[in-house]
């Protein structure tokens, strides 16, 4: 029992002194004047976690707005209301499936890629070379990857709202048969560009930070073995995708919640 | 890979972030209706606003002419003070004009039904809706429905 108790405390006690540490390198690679050389650093970057995201997030962009114009159609026809299919898209994708899909797949696809990446660094001591040649492995491989992130993700969230709603355009216009001009006409009736668009950004914004900080602390504070990678790499995911969720629940409390 | 063509690849790539945004902004959220046009304010005291809500719809004849402000209620009086935003130049209401709250179908949005008036005279900014009727509260019409029954 003692024991427990004990362990409990220990385990508590290194989760404290990761999130210190996580929160040490943030400040550290973040604070100060950003170097304006750096930028070559940081387009590399958006190229590898941003650019090369795009086809996975056009594919399940278009999948996701199809599904979703399908299911709307087939519960709002029985109202005679299928013109409400683009206003409830519309409202649905900006407020928090764009957002919160965009940010899990980019978790999966960039978030997992750059724990691995900084990982292998430090494993095969890159990261310590730099040190020794005297240049900041926080300034040069840290920040240039979470201004990456913090670019890209709310780049790529736009990207997936315009596709989805294009998607659900095509299903429910072009096959099922809906009113175009209802369609169009409803999403801009109901659909506010602060209210909707501006704080879905705002929670995509959130969400970059959140797996970029994530994302590189894993990679920065994996064990260097083959076993320690893995688990970072897999913790990324876990971590990330869990704090999405919980983060977008209170974003979504915050900014629409009416007490 | 060549840093010409990632540079190429990174400008289009943010280049249809801007798109996806732009298009969001004007397709999707309407982005100029109700925004850079010219309104002005009236208000109107109601006996009941029941679910009303701010940026509710204040429409004329079927067609969207304004949205709802802010509701107040003033406590010495006991009803509450609904402030309207309508679109164009003062002036283009007359003083008479009737607010009524209605709903839209049957569990629909409530929202200000103007009726229009026969004054020379016209609203001015600020000016107050005198002749109002307040919302249905079906609790209230049913209550009046078994008091008259009774009585017959």
């Amino acid at each position: 029992m003692v024991g427990f108790v004990r362990n409990l405390g220990a385990r508590f006690l290194s989760w404290l002194a990761a999130l210190g540490r996580a929160t040490v390198l943030w400040v550290r690679a973040m604070s100060g004047r950003p170097d304006w050389q750096d930028v070559g650093l940081v387009v590399k970057q958006i190229y590898h976690v941003g650019f090369l995201s795009l086809v996975i997030i056009i594919l399940s962009a278009f999948s996701i707005g199809a599904v979703l114009a399908l299911q709307f159609y087939t519960q709002l026809a029985r109202f005679g209301a299928q013109e409400a299919v683009g206003i409830g898209l519309a409202l649905v994708l900006l407020r928090e499936l764009g957002p919160v899909v965009t940010a899990l797949l980019f978790a999966g696809r960039a978030g997992s890629a750059l724990t691995a990446e900084i990982g292998l660094m430090k494993t095969t001591e890159q990261l310590s070379s730099m040190e020794m040649m005297g240049v900041d492995p926080l300034k040069r491989i840290i920040a240039p990857r979470i201004w990456a992130g913090l670019i890209s993700l709310p780049i790529l969230t736009a990207v997936f709202n315009m596709v989805a709603i294009f998607g659900g355009m095509v299903v429910a216009v072009n096959w099922l048969g809906a009113d175009a001009g209802g369609f169009w006409s409803g999403m801009r009736e109901g659909v506010e560009i602060w209210e909707d668009l501006g704080k879905g950004m705002v929670k995509t914004v959130v969400f970059g930070l959140l797996v970029t900080w994530v994302a590189v602390f894993q990679g920065y504070d994996a064990p260097p073995t083959a076993e320690g990678m893995a688990m970072a790499t897999t913790r990324t995911v876990v971590i990330s995708s869990v704090l999405i969720l919980a983060s977008d629940f209170l974003l979504t409390l915050v900014f629409y919640g009416e007490f | 890979m060549r840093m010409r063509t990632i540079e190429i690849s990174v400008g289009g790539f943010v280049l249809a972030g801007i798109v996806a945004l732009i298009f969001l902004a004007v397709q999707v959220s309407g982005v100029n209706t109700g925004g850079a046009s010219q309104t002005y304010e009236i208000t109107a005291r109601f006996d009941d606003v029941a679910g009303l809500r701010e940026r509710a719809k204040v429409s004329m004849a079927g067609v969207t002419v304004g949205r709802v402000r802010s509701i107040e209620v003033d406590m010495s009086w006991g009803d509450a003070v609904v402030t309207m935003e309508i679109a164009g130049e003062p002036g283009n209401l007359a003083a008479d004009t009737g607010a009524k709250i209605l709903t839209e179908g049957i569990l629909g949005a409530r929202y200000i039904g103007l009726s229009p008036g026969g004054d020379e005279e016209t609203l001015a900014a600020g000016d107050e809706i005198t002749e109002t009727q307040g919302a249905l509260v079906l609790e209230n019409l049913i209550g009046d429905f078994l008091t008259n029954m009774g009585k017959s």
